[in-house]
C-alpha cells in the first residue's frame, strides 16, 4: 500500500484548490451564466445516469400497466371515450368561435393571433433538491426544444424550459422561488405577477394595492406580456386575499391549476409566425411527432 | 478482463449518484439518505491515499449537473466534508461502526447546513427542518453500506 500523499499535492492545498475552484465555478455560473452552452454537453453527458434512475419506476408502472384488469381497462375505455366525445363537441363550438373571432378580428384591424406548435413530451424525473422546483422532461434539442419555452399540463401552464440537453430538458416549475409569470385576472383584465412560493401548490401575487378589486376564486391567465409565455392559458386561482391595512400592499395568494406535484405527460408549444397557416397544425397536433423546427 | 478491484471504487459511486438522483414519491423524498456522502465517506476513511477531496470534487459537480444547481455548490460541500474525514481517518478507522454513525450524522448535517448556506446566498430560501431529515436516515444507513462495502473492498482486493 502506498504510504498517504506522498505524491501530488497535500491535503490542504487539495482543499484549497477545491474549495476556490467551487467558488469560481459558483460565480461563473450563477453570477456571470458563463456554462450556457456547455450545460447541454454536461447535461448530455449525465443522461445515461438519469436514464438508469428512471429505470426502476419504469419497469414498475410498466408491470402495472401489463397486471391491470380487463374490467378496468373496459372502464377507462368507456370514460376516455365519453370525454373524447364533450371535447369534440366543445372543439366544434370552438373552431365556429374562432372563425368567428378572426373574422370580427380583421374588420376591427386587429391583428389575427397566431396558433401554437405542440408536441407531447413525458416527465422523466423530478428533482428531489429541496430548495428549487425542477423537473426533465423527455424532449431536447433534437426534438427543436429552446430555452424559455412554455411548458403546460392539460390544466395550465407549469412552467418554461431552463437548461436543454440533446435528448432531454430541464424545466423550471412556476411555483420555484426563482420564478415569476405575468399574468391578468380574468374577471377585469388587471394585471399581476406571480411569483413562485417555493411550495407546489401556492403563488404568490405581488405589490398588489388595497385598492385594487380582486376576489376569491377568480381565474389569473397568462397575460403575454414578457414575451416568454403565450396569451391566455390559465394559470393560477385566487385562493385568500388579506388586506391588513398596516402593510403596504395586500398579501394576496394563489393556487396554479397545473397538478405540479402529478405531472406525467406535459405540452410543449412553438409559437408559429403569422405566415404558417392553422391548417397544417391540425394534422400534427397532439400525435407527439410533430417535428420540432422552427422557422 | 475487467480488473475488478479497478472498477470498483468507481463503479459505487456512480450507483451511489443514481441512488441519489432516482424519483421516488413525494413522502419518501424528504427522507432520501445521502447516498454519495456515505460511499465517499466509506472510501475515504478505508482508502485515503485513493480517495479523497479531489475525487469528491468530482462527483460534486457531477452532483450538480444531475440536480441542477449551480456548478460548484455540491462539489465546495462534499470537498469540505471529505477533507474532514480524510485529515482524520485513522481515529475514525478505529471508532466501532456505531460511533462511526454519529460521525457520518454530524459529517451529513455539515453537508446539508454548506448546501443550504450557499443556496440561500445565491437565492432567498428559507430553513426548515425537513431538510435535515437525511442526516437522520443517513446515520442509520451507515452501518450496512459500511457492511456491504467493506465486504466488497475484501473480495475484490481493494487496495
Amino acid at each position: 500500500m502506498d504510504t498517504i500523499f506522498t505524491r501530488g499535492p497535500s491535503l490542504n492545498n487539495r482543499l484549497a484548490l477545491a474549495i476556490a475552484l467551487s467558488v469560481l465555478l459558483i460565480f461563473v455560473d450563477h453570477k456571470l451564466d458563463g456554462f450556457k452552452s456547455t450545460r447541454v454537453y454536461l447535461n448530455s453527458l449525465m443522461s445515461p445516469l438519469q436514464y438508469l434512475a428512471n429505470l426502476p419506476g419504469l419497469l414498475l408502472s410498466e408491470s402495472a400497466q401489463r397486471l391491470t384488469s380487463h374490467q378496468v381497462l373496459l372502464a377507462e375505455n368507456e370514460r376516455l371515450t365519453n370525454r373524447v366525445l364533450i371535447m369534440s363537441e366543445r372543439l366544434q363550438r370552438f373552431e365556429l368561435l374562432q372563425s368567428e373571432n378572426i373574422q370580427l378580428r380583421k374588420l376591427l384591424d386587429a391583428p389575427v393571433k397566431p396558433g401554437m406548435r405542440k408536441m407531447v413530451a413525458e416527465l422523466m424525473a423530478v428533482d428531489n433538491n429541496p430548495f428549487s422546483q425542477q423537473i426533465v422532461i423527455n424532449k431536447g434539442a433534437i426534438d427543436g426544444v429552446f430555452e424559455s419555452q412554455s411548458v403546460l399540463d392539460d390544466q395550465g401552464i407549469v412552467g418554461q424550459v431552463m437548461e436543454v440537453g440533446t435528448t432531454n430538458s430541464r424545466v423550471l416549475l412556476i411555483s420555484d422561488v426563482t420564478h415569476a409569470i405575468p399574468v391578468r385576472s380574468l374577471r377585469n383584465n388587471i394585471r399581476f405577477i406571480a411569483s413562485g412560493s417555493g411550495s407546489l401548490d401556492e403563488l404568490y401575487l405581488e405589490h398588489v394595492p388595497h385598492s385594487v378589486d380582486i376576489q376569491e376564486g377568480d381565474l389569473l391567465i397568462s397575460s403575454g406580456l414578457g414575451d416568454v409565455f403565450p396569451e391566455g392559458y390559465p394559470v393560477a386561482r385566487v385562493k385568500s386575499v388579506i388586506h391588513n391595512e398596516s402593510r403596504p400592499f395586500a398579501s394576496v395568494s394563489a393556487q396554479p391549476l397545473a397538478s405540479l406535484d402529478r405531472l406525467k405527460y406535459l405540452l410543449l408549444l412553438w409559437p408559429l409566425s403569422e405566415g404558417e397557416l392553422t391548417e397544417d397544425e391540425q394534422g400534427t397536433t397532439l400525435t407527439g411527432q410533430a417535428v420540432g423546427d422552427r422557422k | 478482463m475487467l480488473k475488478a478491484h479497478h472498477y470498483a471504487v468507481p463503479i459505487s459511486i456512480i450507483i451511489s449518484l443514481v441512488l441519489q438522483i432516482m424519483p421516488l414519491p413525494i413522502q419518501a423524498d424528504v427522507y432520501r439518505p445521502d447516498w454519495t456522502l456515505i460511499v465517499l465517506a466509506y472510501w475515504t476513511m478505508a482508502l485515503p491515499h485513493r480517495v479523497n477531496v479531489g475525487v469528491a470534487f468530482l462527483t460534486g459537480l457531477a452532483l450538480d449537473i444531475l440536480l441542477g444547481t449551480a456548478l460548484g455548490i455540491h462539489s465546495f460541500a462534499l470537498s469540505l466534508c471529505v477533507y474532514v474525514l480524510a485529515a482524520n481517518y485513522q481515529r475514525l478507522r478505529n471508532y466501532s461502526v456505531w460511533q462511526q454513525a454519529i460521525i457520518i450524522g454530524l459529517i451529513s448535517s455539515l453537508y446539508h447546513l454548506v448546501v443550504f448556506w450557499l443556496q440561500h446566498l445565491l437565492t432567498d430560501i428559507y430553513f426548515q427542518f425537513e431538510y435535515l431529515w437525511p442526516v437522520v436516515t443517513s446515520m442509520v444507513l451507515w452501518p450496512w453500506v459500511f457492511w456491504l462495502l467493506r465486504k466488497a473492498r475484501r473480495q475484490f482486493r481493494i487496495l
